[in-house]
């Protein structure tokens, strides 16, 4: 067994030799391009590496050991909901119907893949109160701008063309006004309010002809329920603006509030987070938005429709000239949503409400033993995840949020979300999930006990963490002040490999 | 619950450490009147029940037709190694990698996929990565804009019509102007896009344009002036955005070559599956002038402070957690796993491997042209293709019907996606590749010129549209018989 900083090794480019590889496809004629005007041909083929299958395959095994995931222990990320990602879900997406259907194949083709997205379609819109929901954003941005632009379109659907603002709470991902952005509104931060809520007199004093929407992050990015809920989304109709819901964190309520039957006028969900589907290291999500009865006439084509007679059809071009348009190519991360599907029906009501139940359960187990190892700003029960603070610490030891993190790393865990929400000093969002054992919580609040006893008698181990990685800090200054973004061969020389 | 690990003795003893007695006292601070009502879904079911569920809809997809079908999307060989080596949970059941020191798995495959696709489209930046073709065409209008600080892009009507469509979604929202540049009608260039055109909108001087964005090979398999649409575009002061196909680039001139300053488009070609339309992945690059206008992460390499060689997320004040409103876009969840899909399929195909993929699909489409010509069923334009290319088929949507029941998915009946475009009435888009087989266009050919004589002989002027009805509902028959 190789240790794991030995792991580090040449890039492709660098174990690419003249001759290596191929055997994956036959040759083809040899005056095939000839038909094709010789300056629409490239000249020169591309320098992409050559490598042979063994070493390609244990390329890439090695780096995979050199990344922390889910699979190999805890994932705390605040915000992120790393729960257990199934492996059947895996097994699903890769059954030949649904992985090799190509996305425009005729709808009498594509009955199974169909039904399964009407009916994740029905089951989001259980599971938020909405009246319908649209699957085709691809991450939970998009699915905020899908969102956003439909607000946008009802606003100027009823001739309303005032409204150029949309509120965003000051503790809100970095998402939602740049979202907002996107939509071509302007942002009005909101600062919270002392317990970390939103701020109700804030709001109400900001909302106007002007407002368009607020986007709000329910329970909060602090993890905590916004209890003025009601009376929030109450002032929001009264100014004739719209209540966005940001869904990321679902997964703490599940059974218990549907956003949609509160009042909210559309969400996102975040699949990637909510029903388990892989994060992929950045990646493939997708970001279903749900919608009341004022959206409804605006969600991006095409949508899924049952026919009378049962069959399940997409919409065609033109069919509803309300919609803002497509958002995306075809029908949207179809292969995401099978895994999607896969963790519904494995869970079912009962199991749903479970998830929601035991994730609150293990974050406010895990806030009750972080209580008196670190500052936890916000007494009350939280609900999936929960902030904590080393400003105390920093003030005692001068270790600062970013060395807790990187000592946790020695102990084995992956660290935290940390400095976010930006309304805490020195934050670290802990998000522990259903997923994880009683013994796995006990052992990351013991690291962080044993690590704060250190901060106190040997900070500079802190402040040199993490030590047992493959590589340790990096110089983030120089990559962005001299940015080297691709291969060339005279990287090698400059910056040779580790090897 | 069906993964959760807490035993009743585990959930008691966590409430008694919270010091309540029931979950339900945690979510006191949900108002009385706002809580849910009762969920109203069926069951859990067991791994058995479930793995039955979906194996029953996953056969009721048909994906067993010889199919022609491209226009955006294309079938190819994907070695095993791919997804072997994709199914490291170490690899797809991490997060975006903000903790560089037990990230360098990722941080160090999606340098090595910008630096590929550096390669492939010769942009000197890649951003890794965008949701499809259609999203990163979107945003590299965007980018023009953002660049030039101007307000119209000209997009031509030959670039994929979702995304010119997409394109439209997001413009819309951003308050900017998108035009369409028409497509030549007649004559040698014809299906290619208009230049007379496209110099005659770059002139007027009260509507500068930030980028003109042209798809290379074009939507109808077209290969386009993309040098001198380059040239007319800079001439004006714009950008010059080319869409395109990666797998093509291994024998198609480089987007750098023609004097692009933009790359996007769809890399699904790149052993990335069908899936009925996602997850895909975005290419977007641009050259080194513009690398703060373009969205997404970027990877770079540094080192560590001991001096190792090492990488990292860099350039991130570009990014909406740490500029918020003011970020280039609100991408935050990418594509990354199908980045890496690309990468290892790259690696494994090789150069020489990629050049062969996109020869010898090259080599079937040619003779799919020669077996539908024989057919009846011509090419609709004269210009050069690589592997894709539209044909003329009378009652193409009828044809096209009754095709599918002879176990053949005749490519897109065009007007479906097209649907205003006279021109492009009649015709279906068809395209090849390695894995096509000469006994598939040999059945394609052979039920084709089958159909289009009995059209001749059953189809009057004016009874088209019946003919369509009656063979939907042949169709629905038979796919209920199966």
């Amino acid at each position: 067994m190789t240790a794991a900083g030995d792991r580090l090794g040449p890039t492709l480019f660098e174990r690419s030799r003249p001759g290596r590889g191929g055997g994956k496809v036959p040759h083809p004629p040899k005056d095939t391009l000839s038909r094709i005007p010789s300056d629409q041909l490239r000249a020169e083929g591309p320098n992409l590496p050559e490598v042979a299958e063994p070493e390609l395959t244990r390329h890439f095994v090695n780096l995979s050991q050199l990344n922390y995931a889910v699979d190999s222990g805890f994932y705390p990320l605040g915000s992120c909901t790393m729960k257990w990602n199934p492996k059947v879900n895996e097994w699903a997406a890769r059954l030949t119907g649904f992985a090799s259907l190509h996305p425009f194949a005729p709808d009498e083709l594509a009955q199974g893949t169909l039904q399964l997205l009407w009916e994740v379609e029905q089951w989001l819109a259980e599971i938020a109160g909405m009246r319908a929901v649209t699957l085709q954003p691809s991450a939970g941005a998009q699915g905020e701008l899908t969102g956003i632009l439909m607000v946008r379109a009802y606003h100027r659907s009823r001739g309303d063309l005032a409204r150029t603002e949309v509120l965003v709470p000051d503790s809100a991902h970095g998402t939602n006004p740049a979202t907002a952005s996107m939509a071509g509104f302007a942002t009005v931060s909101i600062p919270s309010a002392p317990d970390g809520g939103v701020d109700l007199d804030a709001f109400r004093a900001a909302l106007s002809p002007k407002t368009a929407a607020v986007m709000i992050t329910n329970p909060s990015t602090l993890g905590l329920f916004e209890s003025r809920i009601g009376e929030l989304l109450a002032a929001v109709h009264a100014a004739g603006a719209l209540a966005y819901m940001d869904g990321a964190n679902l997964n703490a309520i599940m059974g218990r509030f549907k956003p949609g039957e509160a009042g909210f006028d559309v969400m996102h969900f975040n699949v990637h987070k909510t029903f388990s589907t892989p994060h992929g290291g950045g990646g493939p999500g997708a970001g279903p938005v749900g919608v009341g009865e004022k959206l409804l006439p605006f969600l991006p084509v095409p949508r899924v429709l049952r026919e009378p007679d049962g069959l399940f059809r997409l919409e065609r071009p033109g069919e509803r000239t309300a919609s803002i348009g497509r958002v995306r190519s075809f029908a949207g991360n179809t292969g995401v949503l099978v895994r999607a599907y896969a963790y519904l029906r494995a869970h079912g009501a009962s199991g749903l409400r479970e998830v929601s139940d035991d994730a609150v359960l293990a974050a406010n187990y895990m806030k009750s033993q972080v209580t008196g190892v670190l500052d936890v700003p916000f007494s009350r029960h939280c609900m999936h995840e929960f902030v904590a603070s080393s400003a105390t610490l920093k003030a005692q030891t001068g270790i600062r949020t970013l060395d807790v993190a990187k000592r946790l790393i020695d102990y084995g865990f992956h660290p935290p979300t940390i400095y976010f929400p930006l309304t805490v000093e020195e934050a670290l969002l802990i998000e522990p999930t259903e997923t994880e054992a009683l013994e796995t919580l006990d052992a990351f609040v013991q690291a962080l006990r044993s690590i704060v006893d250190e901060a106190h008698s040997d900070p500079d181990l802190l402040h040199s963490a993490p030590h047992s990685s493959p590589v340790r800090r990096l110089d983030e200054a120089t990559a962005a002040r001299q940015p080297n973004l691709r291969w060339r061969p005279m990287t090698g020389r400059q910056m040779p490999c580790p090897d | 619950m069906a993964y959760g690990p807490h035993t009743p003795e585990d959930r008691a003893a966590m409430l008694e450490a919270i010091g309540v007695s029931s979950v339900d006292e945690l979510f006191a601070d949900i108002p009385a009147d706002l809580r849910a009502s009762d969920l109203q879904l069926p069951p859990p079911e067991s791994e058995v029940e479930l793995t039955r569920r979906l194996r029953d809809m996953a056969g009721r997809n048909r994906v067993d037709l010889a199919s022609f079908l491209g226009a955006g999307a294309y079938r190819h060989f994907v070695p095993a190694v791919v997804d072997e080596l994709l199914l490291r949970g170490e690899f797809y059941t991490a997060y975006t990698p903000y903790q560089p020191e037990i990230s360098q798995g990722t941080l160090q495959t999606i340098y090595e996929y910008q630096s590929m696709m550096a390669e492939l489209t010769g942009m000197e930046v890649i951003s890794a990565s965008h949701y499809d073709g259609a999203s990163a065409t979107a945003e590299a209008a965007l980018m023009t804009c953002r660049a030039t600080r101007r307000e119209r892009v000209l997009v031509s009507h030959a670039v994929h019509p979702h995304y010119c469509q997409t394109l439209g979604t997001y413009f819309v929202g951003a308050n900017l102007v998108a035009d369409e540049i028409p497509l030549v009608a007649e004559g040698p260039a014809a299906g290619t896009t208009d230049l007379a055109a496209l110099e005659r909108m770059l002139a007027d001087v009260d509507r500068p344009v930030a980028g003109v964005v042209m798809a290379n090979p074009n939507f109808l398999g077209l290969l386009e002036p993309m040098a001198e649409a380059g040239s007319l575009a800079h001439a004006a002061g714009a950008l010059f955005v080319a869409v395109v196909e990666p797998v093509s680039l291994a024998v198609l001139a480089s987007p750098a070559f023609y004097g692009a300053d933009i790359a996007c488009g769809e890399g699904q070609p790149l052993g990335i599956p069908l899936a009925y339309g996602g997850p895909y992945l975005g290419i977007l690059g641009c050259r080194e002038s513009l690398v703060r206008q373009i969205p997404g992460r970027l990877v770079g390499m540094t080192t560590d402070i001991d001096g190792k060689r090492a990488f990292v997320m860099t350039l991130r004040a570009r990014e909406q957690d740490i500029r918020r409103e003011k970020a280039a876009s609100n991408i935050c969840t990418n594509q990354a796993l199908c980045a890496l899909a690309a990468s290892i399929y790259l690696a494994a195909i090789g150069p020489h491997g990629l050049r062969d993929v996109a020869t010898l699909g090259a080599a079937r489409a040619a003779e799919l042209e020669n077996a539908l010509a024989e057919a009846g069923a011509p090419r609709l334009h004269p210009g050069p293709y690589l592997n894709e290319f539209a044909v003329r088929v009378p009652h193409a949507r009828a044809v096209h019907r009754k095709l599918l029941s002879r176990g053949v998915l005749a490519g897109l009946v065009i007007a479906e996606v097209i649907p205003d475009d006279p021109s492009l009435a009649d015709a279906l888009l068809v395209c090849a590749t390695e894995v096509t087989t000469a006994y598939e266009i040999g059945e394609f050919a052979w039920a084709l010129r089958d159909e289009i004589e009995r059209g001749r002989q059953l189809i009057l002027p004016g009874m088209a549209d019946s003919h369509v009805a009656d063979s939907q509902s042949a169709e629905r028959t038979e796919g209920g018989a199966r």
